[in-house]
């Protein structure tokens, strides 16, 4: 198996807050991140597939450049994911916030390509790093 | 089963060139990368294996230690990758291609399936890794 990383970051407020807890609860479950806060999302993006003969590559760089600006980067930077529309229905937690990334990624990354989105590695602060997608 | 991982940096310049193709057609394809330029490569080098009872040791990390010297650090650090191996002349030194050609000597060099991965760091934001399949 092959496969290409690429990593990228964008700056995001959040809060964790259930709204089936009480106050309390929040505070009791998320601690201080019950309290608005943010962080510089690091998102390291994994890409398998095979090498193509010409270009020796897995997948053009621009291009997934281009995919993450255009379907991670530009709707999530400068916002306040508690409130973006990407995560409505979930907490905005480092392990959804690398589900959503996964599910925004993987069609476009395989589409008119042989390449394959494996995985997405949210890194929220320098101790907390998170992957979502099948690793080996 | 333990994994162990030893980490080796070196510096090499390269540029980006199909073999077939003008110079008007390699920069059409690789744009600034087909001038000539350079990187920081970190590769972490992961074995996989038993544990030797009587020394503790997955590999003897010395030996393991001059087979990157001899493999890779003598081939590639602060060298031309096009002009001073013999690896590019039809393919670019992309880090895919740069992490299949050192995964290809490691094979050659270590016992057999012994190698589970290689991971190529081209700069900070940029790896490329090479699995091998379960035993």
């Amino acid at each position: 198996m092959i496969a290409v990383s690429r990593r990228y970051r964008f700056p995001a407020a959040h809060v964790l807050r259930s709204e089936a807890f009480s106050d309390e609860e929040n505070t009791r479950v998320y601690g201080k991140c019950a309290n608005l806060h943010g962080h510089d999302y690091g998102v390291e993006v994994t890409v398998e597939g095979r090498v193509d003969p010409v270009s020796g590559r897995i997948i053009d760089p621009a291009r997934l450049d281009a995919l993450v600006g255009r379907h991670v980067l530009d709707p999530l930077a400068h916002s306040d994911l508690s409130r973006h529309p990407l995560f409505a229905g979930c907490i905005s937690t480092a392990e959804n916030v690398a589900r959503v990334i996964h599910e925004q990624l993987a069609g476009p990354i395989a589409r008119g390509s042989s390449a394959r989105l494996l995985r997405v590695r949210i890194q929220e602060t320098r101790k907390n790093g998170f992957e979502y997608g099948d690793d080996r | 089963m333990v994994r162990l991982t030893r980490s080796i940096d070196f510096s090499a310049s390269l540029h980006y060139r199909q073999g077939g193709l003008s110079d008007a057609e390699n920069q059409q394809l690789f744009g600034a990368a087909s001038r000539l330029h350079g990187h920081n490569y970190r590769l972490e080098v992961t074995l996989r294996g038993e544990l030797d009872p009587a020394t503790g040791m997955v590999f003897d990390l010395s030996e393991l230690k001059a087979i990157l010297e001899r493999e890779v650090m003598e081939r590639f650090d602060h060298r031309d990758l096009n002009a001073d191996t013999p690896y590019f002349e039809k393919d670019p030194p992309t880090p895919e291609n740069l992490a299949g050609v050192i995964r290809g000597l490691l094979l050659d060099a270590l016992p057999g399936g012994m190698l589970d991965r290689v991971v190529l760091h081209q700069d900070a934001d940029l790896s490329v890794e090479i699995v091998e399949d379960a035993a």
